[in-house]
């Protein structure tokens, strides 16, 4: 017998959806979380809150407009970062409070303040059209190309960003394609996990994984699988606990980060 | 033991300085040529614009006036960066935390050598199994590189600087903050890439004494270039300076 929750499509295509982002965000987040950019994730997502707010008030799809926003504000606060001419979590912050901003009056104008923003703020699987499925699957393979085609460069500009340099990495390039690469992941999160919590999904699974203090390559794995496993259960649980779908997940990411960490203290005790 | 054109010019500085704010020289009209098998040591007070010197040696910084040539081209042109190895000052350039084992951080060595897309090769990991054998650290290749000591970890990142096959090495103050014994066989270290392998090595140092019996030549630099000299030239100069005052 088929369980109840796969007679519902729209929970299949949520499924579809939400397994393509707990598959990609581990991948950029150990990036952001090991070059101290965890809170670059957090500012795109504000970043593409705006980007939703402009969609809203053209009538267009809101992923597309949070998109071009997203990978447009990441250019300009790494080209920031780079010119030295103000502090680096400085750029992050003018960019997420201006965009908060821009996303509130245009909000206002759109007269968005409704159950449609509320599921772009914090997420529901049930908004997830078909036209997501496929944006969101379009997104993710540009994503993995460009982590396949820069991977050994990202992970040596990561751990030593002079010696890569010297060695011939084009830091620079790299620093660009890190930065355009996690706007791409929070633009096909937000579906999903909404534009809150999208920078928990980057940013927990990985920091559970460095607890576990493994290679490079069995801390992408480690934060693979916790990634997997606390979206599908998120998606399953919030579904017959009737909760939020993207707090769900967060929490049971929360979760297993708290139980790694006091299993940690013990065995080292 | 390599042969060792000693003709061959590795690096030429001519005339660099360098300022931060276009007022204040931290570096001021430094020239001076380093050839192929040459052990230099660049040594100099704290401030002196050592690392300073060493960053525009490598591109890491561009100079306010000046020039280097690496190979006999121009900086900004080089391309072969695979013929120079660079092991940075340890104690602020790296995360202990960074999940990566011994043999993970020697394989970057060998990744701007590959292209886009491509995987480390057969050949990749026969070299850092070479490398990591040379410095001593092939039972440590499946340790975090977090959890070695300073001397141990220093070892590694030779390894990772020897692992893409370099013509000259650059090491900045690569013994600060480790034990006399794990300096000692570093030196060690570094005599046989000097003497068996033919590397050219420039270190930084602030450990006169130290340096003074190692290597072939002595850059002293104090904002200018103070000497180029052999050791016991250098060290026959600051006497004499000292009977002066």
């Amino acid at each position: 017998m088929i369980p109840d929750i796969f007679q519902y499509s729209f929970i299949i295509r949520g499924m579809e959806a939400g397994m393509i982002v707990a598959f990609i965000a581990p991948l950029i987040g150990i990036f952001l979380v090991l070059r101290r950019y965890s809170l670059i994730a957090d500012t795109l997502s504000h970043v593409s809150l705006a980007g939703i707010a402009i969609g809203l008030f053209l009538g267009v799809n809101p992923v597309l407009t949070a998109l071009a926003t997203t990978v447009v504000a990441s250019l300009g606060i790494e080209r920031l970062r780079d010119s030295k001419k103000i502090y680096g979590e400085s750029a992050l912050a003018l960019f997420l409070s201006g965009s908060l901003a821009l996303a509130i009056v245009l909000l206002g104008l759109a007269h968005g303040f409704n159950t449609n923003l509320f599921n772009y703020l914090f997420g529901s699987i049930v908004t997830v059209t078909v036209q997501d499925v496929y944006i969101i699957a379009l997104l993710a393979i540009i994503v993995v190309t460009l982590l396949l085609a820069f991977y050994k460069e990202l992970v040596y500009v990561t751990f030593d960003e002079e010696a890569a340099q010297v060695s011939g990495i084009r830091t620079r390039l790299v620093n660009i394609i890190l930065i355009v690469l996690a706007a791409l992941t929070v633009s096909l999160a937000i579906p999903i996990v909404g534009v809150l919590l999208i920078s928990a999904l980057i940013v927990i699974p990985v920091v559970t994984a460095l607890q576990l203090r493994k290679s490079f390559v069995q801390t992408i794995v480690s934060a693979e699988i916790i990634s997997f496993f606390s979206v599908l259960s998120g998606i399953i649980v919030s579904f017959y606990l009737n909760l939020s779908t993207g707090g769900t997940i967060v929490l049971i990411m929360l979760a297993i980060f708290i139980l790694v960490l006091t299993m940690k203290s013990r065995w080292f005790a | 033991m390599q042969r060792v054109d000693h003709s061959k010019n590795i690096i030429e500085v001519q005339g660099i300085s360098f300022s931060y704010d276009g007022k204040v020289n931290v570096l001021k009209s430094i020239t001076f040529a380093i050839h192929s098998g040459d052990y230099v040591g660049l040594i100099g007070p704290n401030g002196a614009g050592k690392t300073t010197l060493l960053k525009i040696m490598l591109g890491l910084l561009t100079p306010t006036k000046g020039e280097v040539r690496l190979f006999g081209q121009k900086i900004n042109e080089f391309k072969d960066w695979y013929k120079v190895g660079y092991v940075p000052q340890k104690a602020t350039h790296f995360d202990t935390g960074f999940p990566a084992t011994v043999e993970e951080v020697v394989l970057m060595g060998r990744y701007a050598k590959r292209g886009l897309f491509s995987r480390t090769t057969e050949e990749d990991r026969k070299l850092t199994r070479e490398a990591l054998k040379q410095v001593d650290m092939w039972e440590y290749r499946r340790r975090l590189i977090g959890d070695l000591s300073g001397g141990q970890q220093q070892r590694v990142f030779i390894a990772r600087a020897i692992v893409s096959q370099p013509e000259v090495i650059f090491l900045d103050e690569p013994t600060t903050g480790i034990d006399r014994q794990a300096q000692d066989d570093f030196y060690v270290l570094l005599r046989k890439l000097s003497g068996e392998l033919g590397l050219t090595l420039v270190l930084i140092s602030h450990d006169i004494k130290r340096v003074t019996d190692e290597v072939m030549h002595i850059a002293w630099i104090d904002r200018t270039l103070e000497s180029y000299s052999s050791p016991e030239e250098y060290l026959r100069m600051r006497k004499e300076e000292q009977t002066v005052l």
